[in-house]
């Protein structure tokens, strides 16, 4: 193919434009004749036993349709399954519990539904529903979870939900090898995805007895989930997913959907059911706090020899993902460093808090904060440079990851990205304020794209070249917002020669869209973006055969651009597209194909000591920043920052300038104010008045520095840049505070009175 | 709807409805098929809501419904009737200013209200007027070169000399 037309242009989807105008519909800004209003009744306590609940009274209240508790589903207890379809063993899927009964597991948890006539009278029916508990202590800290006699939060008989270890080398030698040791603990929180738009949707039966679900969701696969909890057959419940507003990873697991279904199932009317913003954050889950310990071992030149973690994931009330995030950090745990003797040992676990699952990094963020600021101190210890320490250290093309001895096959653009973002911040600030220190910060990191290559991943997508000449694309890709749905119609568009307005994309459809799987785990350009191109491919190759045939020319010779097949080498002699197109017709050759991408697939390894492929591949970046700490009130000014990361063919180029732009800020709010505080179980941050994410005023223009080396295994060598982004900013900040003011922060977020 | 009655403008359209003393006037939108003004948290802290009226850019969410009758009320599907409002979502579209869109409308509405001011092009002013709405997703840079790139060519067209 020659260059591209519409592949890394900065060409908008027609998205934006339905966006700017208003006239995109989400989930919520749906209405139906005659429907209901749904609401959720939650607990009071984080820990109680529910002894009875009382529905009469909320039943006979006027406009009351039903109410609905533990006892009216068909199968309240099944699995938390994430669209995998293989088999990969029963340490992954946990108890997804409709609604509480028994033991109450966290504040906020549901218990019981309504539908009524209007939302005022749903909500008078949930004051009028009375559940009597038995208060339990509840334990609320994961390390006093995890010791025998310790409170049990659920029915089993342990707090632990997940083991797993990693050993590589030989972890006594190299300590003993070592000329420096450094041992630190650090602490992250509880974080918020913070989308604007909350959990909501809306729910009907149609004529012939399916579920449809309007909903925001980034799996429809959950369809399956949900036809499990009403005892239907999966092929009677349909997913119609709507652009979300923002998803995070916090509209992975299901929200609204089970309890919009079984509303709409036993009132045979149509429900909406729209979460409030408190009801949001006390409902849904949290970013996974980490206790972590470090020791690292290094040689006086500064090459590290030995590293021993342990992690403690706090997984709230239930399990969800948190074996899944838990493996990723233990992965994850010497990030992009070749150290040859390393053992990591890893444990989630349950405690009476707001369950945690997969938030933006997905289990990334956390030992970055942990290996970033460990390996800035001991660059200080040394007297190296930060990026000096980096380049003797990091890992380059062929060498393996050092926990589970992963190859890295494809182009590693490091110390590259490193130097290039450092290097980006360019001459330090003048400070003429002598309450201003300035300081400056680098950190480095490597995450994943695509899910674990056990999990036997692929994406299916369609592609119609109809007979004027535009193309339809159809595929269940979900989109957050990042610009998933264009980006099928960039690869089509160049494939296929035809102007990206000429490609029409439906989405998300769960009878309709060949299924794609999950937009999680940044895995949507590599894994649907290839399904795409191998569809498209298939087109284009079938509409040029039959134009060399009618040009009596190689197929060989032949391209397809501007709607034109043409002789690449004499452009004067050339087929208009839809004449090719009639041509395909009339000869009976069919001009679309529904196209399926395979991951790479390996088997389940052994928990104990992960070794070998578990990722597809990674996506590597490095961030830095200038900040201004003020010595008389600890506030930190964040003034410069950069963000470089290899992504391989950038497809969709404000799509991708705005994740890194967009994922830094994610990520500095984690940085310096995001924390969901949770004393005993009780949220006290349910709202944006205490829930502080970064506003205009707070943050630098990011500067986005692209490496495209073309390494990707995605479409053109494209990576995944979605969570990536997030995950390395946060030590930037931490070792920029460091070099400002000298005060080490070991626990997240870095507020004014601990570095004061 | 049993209440008192309203009649409003809404994006040059005439309204004549009935409204509850303490339905807000967000909520009376989205009620009257109006969905493009968002709904984030009802509480005036996140701006998604936020529409215009008397060039003053209002959360909804923090107004009654009653208040706003006899009021002229614009919301961003109005835009493409004003020249300025037409430019910003433009504007919006062309700098990548918009990933999920949810806060997109809201922004719209207070970086309209920000330029019929005719103000001096400043990224940092424009940071301070839009520091009422929140977006998640694109760390806010994309957004202010959009309303910036609009605000110097309307201070040019208004005779101002710009540098």
């Amino acid at each position: 193919m020659s260059e591209f037309k519409v592949v890394g242009k900065p060409m908008p989807g027609d998205d934006a434009w339905a966006k700017v105008r208003g006239d995109l519909k989400y989930a919520d800004d749906f209405s139906l004749p005659g429907m209901l209003y749904g609401k959720v009744l939650r607990s009071k306590y984080p820990a109680a036993r529910i002894i009875s609940i009382d529905t009469s009274r909320a039943e006979q209240l006027d406009g009351v349709h039903t109410v609905l508790t533990a006892r009216d589903v068909p199968n309240n207890e099944t699995l938390t399954r994430f669209g995998q379809s293989s088999e990969i063993g029963k340490g992954f899927e946990g108890l997804y519990r409709v609604l509480a009964d028994k033991k109450v597991r966290f504040m906020g948890e549901a218990i019981a539904l309504v539908a009524a006539k209007t939302e005022e009278m749903a909500e008078k029916a949930l004051d009028l529903i009375e559940v009597k508990y038995e208060p339990l202590p509840g334990v609320f800290d994961p390390i006093e979870a995890m010791k025998p006699g310790a409170y049990l939060v659920g029915e089993e008989v342990t707090n632990i939900v997940c083991e797993f270890g990693c050993n590589q080398g030989d972890l006594k030698k190299g300590f003993a090898e070592a000329e420096v040791i450094i041992e630190n603990t650090y602490k992250v929180p509880f974080v918020d995805h913070a989308y604007l738009e909350t959990e909501s949707g809306i729910a009907w039966i149609d004529d012939y007895d399916v579920i449809n679900i309007r909903v925001g969701s980034q799996v429809i696969e959950h369809f399956r989930d949900v036809a499990d909890v009403l005892g239907l057959p999966h092929n009677k419940v349909r997913y119609i997913g709507t652009m979300m507003g923002g998803g995070f990873g916090g509209k992975e697991d299901i929200t609204v959907e089970t309890y919009l279904a079984l509303l709409t199932w036993k009132t045979k009317k149509p429900v909406r059911l729209v979460y409030t913003r408190e009801e949001s954050i006390l409902s849904h889950s949290k970013r996974h706090p980490f206790v972590m310990k470090y020791k690292v071992g290094a040689k006086k030149n500064g090459k590290i020899v030995a590293l021993d973690v342990e992690f403690i994931a706090d997984a709230g009330g239930h399990i969800y993902l948190t074996p899944w995030v838990v493996l990723y950090t233990t992965i994850n745990a010497a990030g992009p460093y070749d150290i040859p003797n390393v053992r990591v040992k890893s444990y989630g676990v349950l405690t009476n808090n707001t369950f945690t699952s997969a938030c933006r990094g997905f289990g990334a963020p956390q030992p970055n904060v942990a290996y970033e600021s460990l390996i800035d101190e001991l660059s200080r210890k040394l007297n190296l440079d930060p990026l000096e320490i980096r380049r003797r250290n990091c890992l380059t093309t062929g060498k393996a990851l050092a926990t589970t001895g992963q190859v890295l096959k494809t182009y590693v653009a490091l110390p590259e990205v490193a130097e290039k973002a450092w290097a980006a911040l360019g001459e330090p600030a003048e400070g003429d304020d002598e309450n201003k220190k300035i300081g400056r910060g680098l950190a480095i990191g490597l995450m994943s794209y695509g899910r674990f290559t056990f999990l036997h991943d692929s994406s299916r997508s369609y592609v119609k070249l109809e007979s004027d000449g535009s193309v339809v694309v159809r595929s269940g890709i979900p989109d957050v917002g990042g610009g998933q749905a264009s980006l099928l119609c960039k690869i089509a568009a160049e494939e296929l020669g035809v102007p990206l307005s000429k490609v029409k994309i439906y989405i998300s459809d769960t009878a309709l869209t060949p299924l794609a799987g999950t937009t999680t785990a940044t895995r949507q350009t590599y894994m649907s973006g290839n399904a795409t191109l191998k569809a498209a491919r298939e087109i284009r190759k079938r509409v040029i055969n039959k134009a060399a045939e009618m040009l009596n020319v190689n197929s060989e010779k032949l391209d397809l651009i501007n709607e034109k097949v043409m002789v690449s080498y004499d452009s004067l002699q050339y087929l208009p597209l839809v004449e090719v197109i009639k041509a395909c017709n009339t000869a009976g050759i069919e001009l679309f194909c529904e196209a399926q991408f395979n991951a790479p697939f390996t088997i389940t390894p052994d928990l104990s000591n992960v070794r070998g492929m578990t990722f597809p591949d990674f996506t590597f970046g490095a961030q830095a920043v200038e900040i201004a700490v003020d010595t008389e009130t600890g506030q930190v000014e964040v003034l410069k920052l950069t963000t470089c990361y290899d992504v391989g063919k950038a497809i969709n180029l404000l799509s991708v300038e705005g994740q890194m732009e967009g994922g830094s800020i994610y990520g500095m709010g984690y940085a310096l104010t995001e924390e969901v505080i949770m004393e005993k179980g009780i949220t006290m941050t349910p709202s944006f008045a205490e829930y502080i994410i970064p506003t205009a005023v707070d943050v630098p223009d990011v500067k986005a520095i692209l490496v495209e080396s073309g390494g990707g295994l995605g479409p053109y060598g494209a990576k995944g840049i979605g969570e990536p982004a997030c995950s390395i900013i946060a030590p930037a900040i931490l070792n920029a505070i460091y070099d400002a003011v000298g005060v080490r922060i070991k626990d997240l977020p870095a507020t004014p009175e601990k570095i004061i | 709807m049993e209440g008192y009655s309203l009649k409003l403008m809404v994006n040059g359209e005439k309204i004549d409805s009935t409204t509850k003393p303490e339905e807000s006037l967000l909520k009376f939108l989205r009620r009257n098929g109006f969905t493009e003004v968002k709904c984030g948290c009802e509480k005036g802290e996140c701006g998604t809501c936020t529409i215009i009226i008397d060039k003053k850019a209002i959360k909804s969410c923090l107004m009654l419904a009653l208040q706003a009758n006899g009021k002229e009320v614009w919301t961003v599907k109005g835009m493409e009737k004003q020249e300025l409002g037409r430019k910003l979502q433009e504007s919006f579209v062309n700098y990548g200013a918009i990933q999920c869109g949810f806060c997109t409308p809201g922004l719209i509405m207070v970086a309209k209200s920000y330029l019929d001011q005719d103000p001096i092009p400043d990224r940092e002013e424009i940071k301070k007027a839009i520091s009422g709405n929140l977006c998640r997703c694109t760390g806010y840079k994309k957004i202010v070169d959009a309303i910036y790139a609009v605000a110097v060519e309307n201070y040019k067209l208004e005779g101002g000399i710009y540098v």
